[in-house]
């Protein structure tokens, strides 16, 4: 495993759901701390790292990458000690029956169980239970014993792994903490010929938060948010629909998703880039999903912005799968494309 | 009504995040115009026209409206060359259909609909197609991220102009005829002509910022009450510009409220005080920007929104400009 | 014998219906020591016999049997870089999103595959993954996707994928053991390890404890599948009587009906057309002499177990069923309580021990 991939297993490892992101800064830290001219957090919660650039250079770039993860957040309890939940972020719930989770600072394990499909109506066999069907195990006998092992509040993440699988990884928590081992990596680099502020954002997952916050601090006159996005790539039959990204196909480009567009001259400052460096890369099906370029581009006086991603198949499920050449790849890309910037673009 | 002027506005190329050819348009309009005339960083085109009193004594007012229009993106070509596309901003799919649409390279398209089991449900977005006349993804003139608009020639019968994007280059139109007849104003005045309205509002938004204006009021069209079986609305088309009590983003400052409606009957011209039901405009995002901004909003009345044929009243128009003319002469 | 490493050896190992080697080989090292003699026999069940202190010839014998299969899935087709998979035995569609498995192939060469020389295993781990819910319309994204839309991926290239993998090798859950709050774990196949368990139990503590009657222990095949290794062990046993180990439906948050049982509370004991009520009643003897907590479970017809296969082998074999509660059945996380399975293996135990040699089970009309 090379230090990247490495970096991103212990990331992906690392419980933080939105707003509960302390591990995964703590994770951080280490990684950055001998290769930043300052790292501090901020007031809610972003861990904030400038790298300089040279003498008298013009220019600040913001990078981010979000720390928070989907995951479960403890609502209640029920009689025989079992945990009542909510989703934190967007999961579906059909994913959830049959997990094994890790609850609160300890990381109690817990289970999510159905009614045995014996006893159950058959007829609901096709649809997945709602939410409020669902509770957390963790083996507690009894309402009080819960309530103190795991007190409303609680957060819950998925117990999933990181590990490798053929030439792709599995862990959970790709959305975005591939996004953070990329930024990692730029920041260990070689200084950039501008001033670069990577900034590791919390609450992406509950409507771009952080992002906004930490655009407004740094005031850069460019924004880049780096994401694990959505691959459809599995088989469909007959059905011609676009696959959002690919597995394989280099790091994803957005036009545009649901929160923002990327200025027609920003993108192809990437494309020509990819092209002109020889760098793989895809356009992401536009008009879906939201990103912290969303955050960014919208405060204090405008910030032009892109989204650059590596695909991720069953992003919000437990397990997400991807692969380590779109992850190096989206390093490449971004690595280059600032390297290549010119005042000109960003004085625009 | 210079419809020459409409006629360019409506139908040049901007659907949001997209908005170089229309900026380019209506820059060389009102360069004449303006004492100063900047693009911001989210592409934003603000004219500035200075103030008579004092230096540091004026207050600076803010009228924006937005030049972006719905649109279309590529997100997929299929085998056989037929394109698959999703919305830039509100646009309904119903509408589409057998409409026309042409993208910035000037290739054209007609849309048209999947055949359903059950074609009394509306169909969604996802089962609407383009065909650009390939065969394929080989000779397919266009790729997954193009951009199209609808097409919807300008014309006017009696009173009454109907084109695609009236929603809002007719706010543009009041805009440029405002900055061409006006002698003098206490305010120092930006005319803002924001982009990404129909998507984010984050154009208005990021201007307003940077303006760092007293008051803001943004030109826009609303919906009307008066076509059969409408959603009850007390606005009308022909009865005036509309001065906006409140929509689904925001409630308008009283004070903006008021001084719009002492505007009209300073200026003797009818208008309609306007609660819209669904849908907003770049003074929600305004009125939130630093420390607040009193925002509000004059509409003009307008039938078939984010259809390729809109329609309004001319006098309306004309009525819109006499009252932004009055409140900005104002003493 | 540490009753959690013995589970976590034994809930982790594969053993789908039809394939359960992997698992019978765990299973025989444990036996192995505390038998006089182990078979495999030719359905694949395997037979541990130990020699009770009774006179020699032919004497009296009771066979206990646990199945070792578990539910899983069995791979249909290969698409590009994926592999499609169906059901193979009771697999609950509702829990494999997002589950991760292992693809048990013959042909693997490659330094991304863990191999498990033992067995002659090789396993290809891999992940169940459906299409984002962003890209299905609002009606469908509830909905668990049929089989037919549900893939392995096991991050190789489609090369790769058709070089190893074929149409009919066996796909199960990889999920590993472990421990919940107040002695309770949660695991994949703890239907049927658990009761492994607790007849792995039983004989450790029969090899301490004298018995007059022949004890087999039988880890039986394929009763996912339709019961079939009981039935075709207990025609080669030929036992006196039987008992049969298995699962029931624990109580939990969402199923407190009639017909599931409190876990911690003690193992079920079966009654009903299945089991023969003198025999009943003398394994409730056993337990009351022991102060083995107990539920007696009504089965009112088929109890779905080996007892129901075992009981018309050859003459008619009188049988019983000991059942261990367990929640959240043919799921990833069967959860069942550590005590529930040392009772039932104790209970097993000393049941056999107080065996006398003419102890035949008879009607209540007979003399």
């Amino acid at each position: 495993m090379t230090d990247l991939i490495d970096r991103l297993g212990k990331l992906s490892d690392a419980r933080g759901i939105s707003g509960d992101e302390t591990a995964v800064r703590q994770a951080l830290r280490p990684m950055l701390e001998d290769h930043v001219d300052e790292l501090r957090v901020d007031a809610v919660g972003n861990l904030i790292a400038r790298k300089a650039g040279p003498p008298n250079s013009q220019g600040r770039i913001l990078v981010t990458a979000h720390m928070d993860e989907v995951g479960l957040m403890v609502t209640g309890h029920t009689g025989d000690g079992a945990l009542r939940v909510e989703t934190v972020g967007g999961i579906p719930s059909k994913v959830l029956p049959g997990l094994t989770v890790l609850v609160g600072k300890n990381a109690t394990p817990g289970v999510i169980g159905l009614q045995a499909i014996h006893r159950a109506d058959r007829k609901m066999s096709g649809r997945a239970p709602a939410i409020d069907k669902l509770a957390v195990d963790i083996g507690a006998t009894s309402r009080e014993e819960a309530e103190r092992e795991a007190p409303v509040g609680t957060s819950i993440v998925f117990a999933t792994r990181f590990a490798n699988l053929g030439h792709s990884c599995k862990g959970k928590a790709f959305d975005d903490r591939v996004g953070c081992a990329a930024l990692v990596e730029l920041l260990r680099g070689e200084p950039f010929p501008f001033e670069l502020y990577g900034v590791f954002t919390v609450q992406e997952e509950v409507g771009l938060r952080g992002a906004q916050v930490a655009a407004y601090t740094v005031k850069p006159d460019l924004g880049i948010a780096l994401e694990g996005t959505l691959a459809d790539d599995l088989p469909k039959g007959d059905l011609d629909v676009s696959p959002i990204t690919e597995l394989g196909k280099g790091p994803a480009i957005t036009v545009m998703d649901r929160s923002y567009t990327t200025p027609a001259y920003l993108l192809s400052h990437f494309i020509q880039t990819a092209e002109i460096e020889t760098l793989p890369h895809q356009i992401k099906q536009p008009g879906i999903g939201g990103t912290d370029a969303g955050g960014i581009h919208r405060t204090r006086a405008g910030v032009p912005a892109i989204t650059v991603a590596v695909p991720c198949r069953y992003i919000h499920s437990p397990v997400s799968v991807l692969r380590e050449d779109d992850l190096r790849g989206l390093v490449a890309l971004v690595d280059a494309a600032v390297r290549r910037l010119t005042p000109d673009i960003l004085r625009r | 009504m210079d419809f020459t002027l409409l006629d360019t506005l409506t139908q040049t190329f901007g659907p949001s995040g997209y908005e170089e050819e229309i900026r380019a348009a209506i820059e060389s309009i009102i360069e004449p115009m303006a004492d100063e005339v900047r693009t911001d960083r989210l592409g934003s085109l603000i004219g500035v026209r200075a103030g008579t009193g004092a230096d540091g004594q004026r207050k600076k007012l803010l009228l924006a409206a937005h030049m972006d229009e719905i649109g279309l993106m590529v997100t997929h070509i299929e085998k056989n060359g037929f394109v698959r596309f999703t919305t830039i901003g509100g646009v309904r799919p119903v509408n589409c259909i057998g409409g026309r649409a042409r993208f910035a390279n000037g290739v054209g398209g007609t849309i048209s609909v999947e055949y359903r089991e059950d074609s009394s449900k509306l169909p969604e977005i996802a089962h609407l197609y383009m065909d650009v006349g390939a065969t394929g993804r080989e000779d397919c003139p266009v790729t997954v991220g193009s951009t199209a608009v609808f097409v919807g020639p300008l014309i006017q019968q009696g009173t009454r102009l109907i084109s695609k994007t009236l929603d809002d280059r007719i706010g543009c139109y009041v805009l440029i005829e405002v900055m061409r007849r006006l002698q003098h104003s206490k305010y120092d005045v930006f005319f803002a002509f924001t982009t990404q309205e129909e998507i984010t509002l984050s154009g208005a938004r990021t201007a307003a910022y940077r303006i760092d204006p007293d008051l803001a009021i943004s030109v826009d069209v609303t919906t009307t009450g008066d076509v059969p079986k409408a959603l009850p609305m007390e606005v009308s088309l022909g009865k005036g510009p509309a001065i906006k009590v409140k929509d689904s983003g925001m409630i308008a400052h009283p004070l903006i409220r008021d001084l719009l409606t002492q505007a009209a009957e300073q200026a003797d011209v009818p208008y309609q005080l306007e609660i819209l039901l669904g849908g907003s405009t770049d003074a929600a995002a305004m009125q939130l920007v630093r420390s607040g901004i009193p925002s509000g909003c004059l509409s003009v009345p307008c039938r078939y929104v984010h259809t390729p044929a809109e329609m309004v009243d001319a006098n309306d128009v004309e009525n819109a400009i006499e009252l932004l003319l009055t409140l900005l002469s104002a003493s | 014998m540490d009753l959690h490493n013995l589970l976590k050896a034994l809930s982790e190992a594969p053993g789908p219906s039809g394939r359960e080697d992997a698992t019978r080989d765990v299973i025989a090292d444990l036996w192995r020591p505390l038998v006089d003699d182990l078979r495999t026999d030719r359905m694949g069940s395997l037979i541990g016999h130990k020699r009770g202190t009774g006179k020699s010839g032919s004497p009296p014998s009771i066979m206990a049997a646990a199945h070792m299969d578990e539910i899983g899935l069995v791979v249909t087709g290969i698409e590009g870089e994926f592999v499609r998979i169906h059901s193979l035995s009771g697999m609950d569609r509702r829990t494999v999103l997002g589950a991760e498995v292992g693809v048990h192939t013959r042909h693997v060469h490659t330094r991304h595959v863990e191999s498990d020389e033992a067995s002659g295993y090789r396993v290809l781990p891999g992940v169940i993954g459906s299409r984002p819910p962003h890209v299905l319309p609002a009606s469908e994204r509830q909905n668990i996707p049929p089989w037919h839309e549900l893939f392995v991926d096991l991050g190789l290239t489609a090369d790769e994928v058709q070089q190893w993998v074929q149409v009919g090798d066996h796909v199960t859950i990889q999920q590993p053991l472990i421990t919940l709050r107040n002695g309770r774990i949660a695991g994949k196949a703890l239907d049927n390890r658990a009761s492994v368990a607790a007849l792995t139990m039983a004989l450790d503590s029969l090899s301490r404890r004298q018995h007059e009657w022949d004890f087999f222990a039988v880890a039986t095949v394929q009763e996912e599948s339709g019961i079939k290794g009981a039935i075709t062990s207990a025609y080669g046993v030929a036992p006196t009587l039987a008992v049969a180990l298995d699962v029931t439906f624990a109580k939990q948050h969402n199923d407190n009906d009639p017909g599931s049982f409190e876990l911690d509370k003690g193992p079920t004991l079966g009654v009903g057309p299945n089991f023969h009520p003198e025999l009943v009643s003398r394994l409730r003897q056993a337990a009351e002499a022991e102060e083995i907590a107990f539920t007696i479970e009504p089965l009112p017809g088929s109890s779905g177990t080996d007892a129901w296969g075992i009981q018309l082998v050859r003459e008619g074999i009188p049988v019983g069923l000991i059942s261990i509660p367990v929640r959240y059945m043919h799921q990833p996380v069967e959860t069942a309580a550590l005590r529930d399975v040392e009772r039932a293996g104790r209970w097993l135990a000393s049941f056999v021990a107080t065996l006398e040699p003419d102890y035949r089970p008879r009607w209540e009309d007979e003399l």
